[in-house]
């Protein structure tokens, strides 16, 4: 018996909301162990007693972040278990591995670490504290690596083949799934994301003081920490971001039309579609306006090299449908036992096309006997909705390059030793805190909504990998998630906010603005 | 490949096995300290003894469980899938519990507001005891059979309820891991605290530990004789690769007691358990809490033992669709995955012992309530 649509659009949802939320977290975690790194080593280095407060009051707001981090990391590993059991069971041989690595190799380094951090100030030397830093940072950044070599291989599955004894998918080669083209591009722009993130964080809190005129010697060293780091991480972002559209093209090609609302294969370079309100019905997007050659010189690095279109794309697809119906059929036959080596050769030979096969399910259950119309609908179904992606594509973009204009000058005028005069800019910096998170969340919305109608592209459609649940179980867990974590954020947000405002004076060593406001009133 | 897969098989089921002793070891006494929270100390003060006893590694410690939880997804993907949505509320209770535990730790002492930090108590009360209790209460049901079968693609479906799940048998050993990880828990508090704290810890190490061999002892002669176990009549070659679906089971009285028939060295876990067990009360009463809890540890590795040496090579058995079951040799992962896993398995775990180990030790030393006083500010 196969879920309903309504369930498995609600475990979609569960997910979407858990994982979005789980990323408020984590690229602050991502970006500030590293700023505290930096600013400890300053501290080693020079043995100025000012960066070590730098370190533990940014070390504050990174553990109440981290907190939530790892509270909500949590459901995301039961939640492939608890909600999306077919796909653990298709998929789990390879997409298992990079977790269980993730957790030996990367989580336990970073948590195992992070109480020492902390507590160990007193207790270790100033070089055996800062490795102890050094290491929190690196166990914190080899977890994104390994989720998201997972991640890339959900995007372009290599390095695995189909298994019809155990029904499932197994590992052909390791070295395909770790140097996936996909992970490999996305490790590099998503932490340097979380490094943008966290610089911002921290120019917009020490513009905050700066603008107060308080504690101005710490907040101006650590804005310029910030504005550094920043800087060569937001190039980095960039220009990274530009390598994964380049690597999309080649081989997540469906998602890559839908972001550029690419509706016909024009002949190369294309044009880039600046604007416009993409029409998913008439296949074409209203209202465009273009710039030639653009396009195809971004995604292809060439001017020869066509990008195709979505018309084109979906003529594929139904091709793959139909060579994926007889997949579907072999197995069958080979599932009932008849295991000739005609079909088993057979079925070798189109067993790359089983996923879309699988597609039809949604019409048929038996697949072989689909109509004309339902394979041209799961044709139609393997292109996700276009305008979603055009625009948050585009937000994301702009946004990219709004922090590129603002960390620039933040650089340019720190170095110039004029920020204080620049009132204007600090004031900006304050109000565009939540620019990184924005562009972060509708990052992951560009991956995974393109990623539709698969969970594992090509190979497993997203509404065969749920659970077998009631609609019920699924409604509570998302009405209890909903709550826990609209509380936790309300918590989260309330002490975030008061230790920014208390600045390194909650680290009561006496030397920071309010305590010597007190000091002076009292004497 | 280092070894044929049958070997592989065997091994990864000892490697969960370890890493859910290791689990129960190191965070084991985390959940058990949660769980005695409210009760053991009588005032903030105290209580931020018991948070900063353990507030400091507890982190580290659950990470056994999140990579227990990644090594079944990986080796044993379809034990993760079946288990994971069909004791799926079962799941999300611990889930909600552990919620409260980082936050817990960190956010309580940063306000002053007792109506706070009373709430983070019970917040850190729920988040130990809850999972302590639910784990027992896993093994119970599993030590039962569990009803759930696939369709013809293998996808599963679990027919029980979550109330279906709290029965006599499975609350027993319930109590038997939450009574366990209180005692393990109080253990390591007389090993980390002085004067009141450290006798009401001592107090705590007699009542849980003699209600855990109690309630061990219990659940032992009713799983031997008053609930029916399972045993392989046919199967395939289990160095091959197969699916669950290609051999039989049958239910029969006293099939858990068989693998020690044929193993009596595997007599030594139920030994171990009640040994550790008696030894960590003795030894804890006379103020020896280091020696208590190496013991306290060894009747947490015995039960753990008990239970799957009981039940080899079923993993999770079906009580509605016994064929189905699932083993240590029909729901594990291909031979190439078993074989990296192995490879990450014996590369990194030597090396996070060998950190958790030097962590320990800097941090080491009684936590006392003059030193809360003195870190008021930086301490949890």
């Amino acid at each position: 018996m196969l879920p309903t649509e309504g369930f498995v659009d609600l475990s979609r949802w569960q997910f979407a909301l858990t994982s979005m939320y789980h990323f408020i977290f984590v690229p602050l975690t991502l970006g500030l162990s590293w700023i505290l790194f930096i600013t400890e080593a300053v501290y080693v280095m020079t043995g100025k007693e000012i960066y070590k407060d730098m370190t533990r009051f940014w070390g504050k707001l990174f553990g109440i972040n981290f907190a939530l981090g790892v509270t909500t990391g949590l459901t995301m590993e039961f939640q492939f278990g608890t909600n999306w059991a077919y796909y653990s069971h298709y998929v789990g041989d390879i997409f298992g591995a990079p977790l269980a690595i993730e957790g030996l190799m990367a989580f336990f380094l970073e948590s195992t670490f992070i109480g020492l951090f902390f507590f160990g100030w007193d207790r270790l030397s100033k070089r055996a504290h800062l490795a102890v830093t050094f290491l929190v940072a690196l166990g914190s950044n080899l977890s994104a690596l390994w989720i998201l070599v997972a991640n890339a291989w959900m995007q372009n599955p290599v390095g695995a083949e189909f298994n019809f004894e155990t029904m499932r998918m197994e590992l052909a080669s390791f070295k395909e799934l770790f140097f996936n083209p996909v992970a490999q591009v996305k490790f590099v722009h998503t932490v340097g994301a979380g490094y943008v993130t966290a610089s911002m964080f921290v120019l917009a809190v020490s513009s905050y003081y700066l603008l107060r005129g308080r504690d101005l010697a710490f907040a101006r060293r650590s804005f310029a920490v910030a504005a550094g780091f920043g800087l060569a991480s937001i190039l980095s972002v960039i220009v990274l971001g530009d390598e994964t559209g380049y690597v999309i093209g080649q081989v997540q090609k469906v998602k890559l039309a839908a972001m550029e609302a690419e509706w016909e294969t024009e002949p190369p370079p294309s044009d880039f579609t600046v604007f416009g309100f993409p029409n998913q019905q008439d296949l074409k997007t209203d209202a465009e306006i273009k710039i030639p050659w653009i396009g195809g010189i971004i995604v292809t690095r060439s001017l020869d090299t066509p990008v195709p279109g979505v018309k084109d794309l979906i003529a594929a697809s139904e091709e793959r449908i139909r060579r994926g119906m007889r997949a579907y059929g072999l197995l069958e036959k080979l599932r009932g036992g008849d295991r000739s080596p005609a079909n088993i050769r057979q079925f070798k030979e189109d067993q790359e096309n089983l996923g879309y096969g699988l597609l039809l399910k949604r019409y048929t259950p038996r697949v072989v006997d689909a109509t004309e119309d339902q394979i041209k609908q799961a044709a139609r179904d393997t292109i996700p909705n276009v305008g979603w992606m055009f625009w948050t594509f585009r937000i994301m973009v702009g946004l990219g390059f709004y922090m590129l204009v603002l960390i620039g000058l933040s650089f340019y005028f720190c170095a110039k030793r004029v920020l204080e005069q620049k009132r204007w800019l600090l004031k900006i910096l304050v109000f565009s805190l939540p620019a990184p998170w924005i562009a972060a969340e509708l990052g992951w919305f560009v991956a995974e909504y393109g990623r539709q109608p698969w969970t594992i592209g090509g190979i497993l459609p997203t509404f065969l990998s749920s659970s077998t649940l009631g609609m019920g179980d699924i409604v509570g867990s998302l009405i209890g998630l909903i709550l826990l974590y609209t509380i936790l954020l309300i918590v989260e947000m309330y002490l975030m906010v008061k230790f920014v405002r208390q600045g390194p004076s909650s680290l009561h060593t006496g030397r920071y603005h309010f305590e010597q406001v007190e000091a002076a009133a009292r004497s | 490949m280092l070894f044929d897969y049958y070997t592989l098989k065997i091994i990864w089921w000892l490697f969960v096995g370890v890493l859910l002793i290791g689990f129960a070891l190191l965070g084991g006494f985390d959940l058990g300290i949660g769980a005695l929270l409210p009760f053991v100390a009588k005032n903030d003060e105290q209580r931020r003894v018991l948070l900063n006893a353990i507030g400091p590694t507890w982190e580290g410690n659950q990470v056994w469980f999140i990579t227990a939880g990644g090594a079944l997804f990986a080796a044993w993907p379809l034990v993760y899938a079946v288990a994971f949505s069909g004791f799926y509320w079962a799941m999300l209770l611990v889930l909600f519990a552990l919620f409260f535990r980082p936050v817990g730790f960190e956010y309580r002492s940063k306000l002053a507001d007792p109506r706070w930090r009373t709430a983070w108590d019970w917040g850190l009360f729920i988040g130990g005891g809850v999972p302590a209790l639910v784990f027992g209460v896993a093994f119970g049901n599993l030590l039962q059979g569990v009803p759930f079968q696939y369709d013809e693609f293998m996808r599963p479906t679990y027919t029980g309820s979550f109330w279906g799940l709290l029965n006599p048998f499975a609350l027993l050993a319930g109590i038997v891991s939450l009574s366990m990880l209180i005692m393990h828990g109080a253990v390591y508090l007389q090993l980390r605290t002085e004067a009141e704290l450290n006798l009401r810890a001592r107090t705590a190490v007699r009542w849980f530990g003699l209600i855990f061999m109690a309630a061990f002892a219990l659940a032992g002669i009713w799983q031997g004789f008053g609930i029916d176990g399972f045993r392989i009549v046919s199967s395939p070659d289990p160095g091959t690769a197969f699916g669950p679906l290609a051999k039989t089971v049958e239910v029969a009285a006293g099939a858990w007691l068989q693998n020690y028939g044929f193993y009596p060295w595997m007599m030594l876990a139920p030994v171990l358990g009640f040994g550790g067990g008696i030894l960590a009360i003795v030894l804890s009463s006379r103020d020896r809490p280091g020696f208590a809890f190496v013991c306290s540890g060894a009747a947490l590795a015995g039960v753990i033992l008990t239970a799957g040496f009981a039940m080899f090579p079923f993993i999770i058995p079906s009580r509605t669709a016994p064929n189905g079951s699932l083993t240590a040799f029909d729901a594990t992962s291909s031979h190439r995955t078993l074989n990296l896993m192995f490879i990450a398995v014996v590369v990194f775990l030597p090396i996070v012992l060998a950190y958790t180990g030097w962590v320990y030790r800097v941090l080491r030393g009684k936590i006392t309530e003059e030193k809360i006083r003195e870190n008021t500010h930086s301490a949890y």
